[in-house]
């Protein structure tokens, strides 16, 4: 199925979860200061491996950065 | 004093504009700061290091923001972000109105600012410097208020030091002044109108040498500081001797 993760569309394998998004997105997927949005709404850590990606799901997967 | 925390240093660092993490870690070190910005993107697999380490192993207790937001909903989520990858309720809010000046939009800021709060969140707002925007977000439950001195980034220093003294005067909530700082005497200014702290970044992060001017924000806060609590002089028209007119010898 095909996602559209941090802005670009993927090709990820059906069934993935959020944790192998935030892999697939190149981010540690244990680590601390990553975050997930699906569709604009905040995943919390805790539910990274039951939550199921779906087809054309908008995922963002942010770090931290410098910033004022 | 911020939300029942006390910190060592009345300086904030913004972690913005600084050319690598070392030369950030110097200025943070220099700076005495125990309390840096820092913000959320999308992961970026060829970036090196770790912005939160360095900031930890100096001491920083962590203050996301939400820049670049526009909008009331894009802040409350990029805040809520921030929570799941910091482990933090606290929030440095930022909602702007304009990519040319960054100033902020003030409808959005009081309703993102209303919906942080109720969602359990310390929030310290990036505010425009108008006293009655300053009290609507005191009244929406906000932990310190921070007012611009002049724009982000643009160095301009106090544009308006009357409004800031009204802020400065009504407030029970801490006043940090946040964004405009060019140089060491506009941080020491903002101190002596009666800001409880500094939020600063690119005066430091993009001066020649940032160490040291962290070094001396550092000691213009304390300056400032002082300089207020010690009670300053009235300023006259004319001049008061300092030395006594008694007793001068008469010597033609």
């Amino acid at each position: 199925m095909r996602v559209l993760l941090n802005g670009e569309s993927r090709e990820i394998v059906d069934g993935a979860s959020v944790r192998d998004a935030v892999r697939a997105a190149g981010a540690p997927s244990e680590g601390r200061g990553v975050a997930v949005a699906l569709d604009g709404e905040v995943v919390p850590r805790g539910r990274w491996d039951e939550e199921p990606l779906t087809e054309g799901q908008r995922v963002e997967v942010v770090q931290a950065v410098q910033g004022g | 004093m911020i939300a029942g925390r006390e910190f060592r240093s009345r300086l904030i660092i913004g972690t913005g504009g600084f050319r690598n993490l070392e030369s950030m870690r110097g200025a943070v070190v220099a700076s005495g700061a125990d309390l840096a910005t820092l913000a959320l993107r999308r992961v970026d697999p060829s970036a090196r290091g770790s912005i939160v380490e360095v900031l930890e192993s100096a001491g920083c207790m962590l203050l996301p923001n939400t820049a670049g937001c526009y909008t009331a909903r894009d802040a409350v989520t990029t805040a809520q972000l921030a929570r799941e990858a910091f482990e933090t309720d606290w929030v440095k809010l930022e909602v702007i109105g304009d990519d040319r000046t960054l100033l902020p939009d003030p409808v959005e800021l009081v309703d993102a600012a209303e919906q942080l709060v109720a969602d359990g969140f310390t929030v310290l707002p990036y505010t425009n410097d108008d006293p009655i925007l300053a009290r609507r977000l005191e009244d929406a439950g906000c932990a310190a208020v921070m007012p611009l001195g002049s724009p982000i980034g643009s160095g301009m220093g106090i544009n308006n030091a009357y409004n800031l003294r009204l802020i400065v005067e009504q407030t029970h909530v801490p006043v940090i002044l946040d964004a405009g700082i060019g140089t060491a005497s506009d941080a020491t200014l903002a101190m002596e109108l009666g800001c409880d702290g500094i939020l600063l970044a690119s005066a430091v992060s993009r001066a020649e040498d940032p160490a040291r001017m962290a070094h001396a924000m550092r000691l213009a806060v304390e300056a400032g500081w002082n300089a207020r609590a010690a009670g300053r002089i009235p300023r006259r028209h004319y001049a008061e001797a300092s030395t006594p007119t008694e007793g001068v010898p008469e010597l033609t």
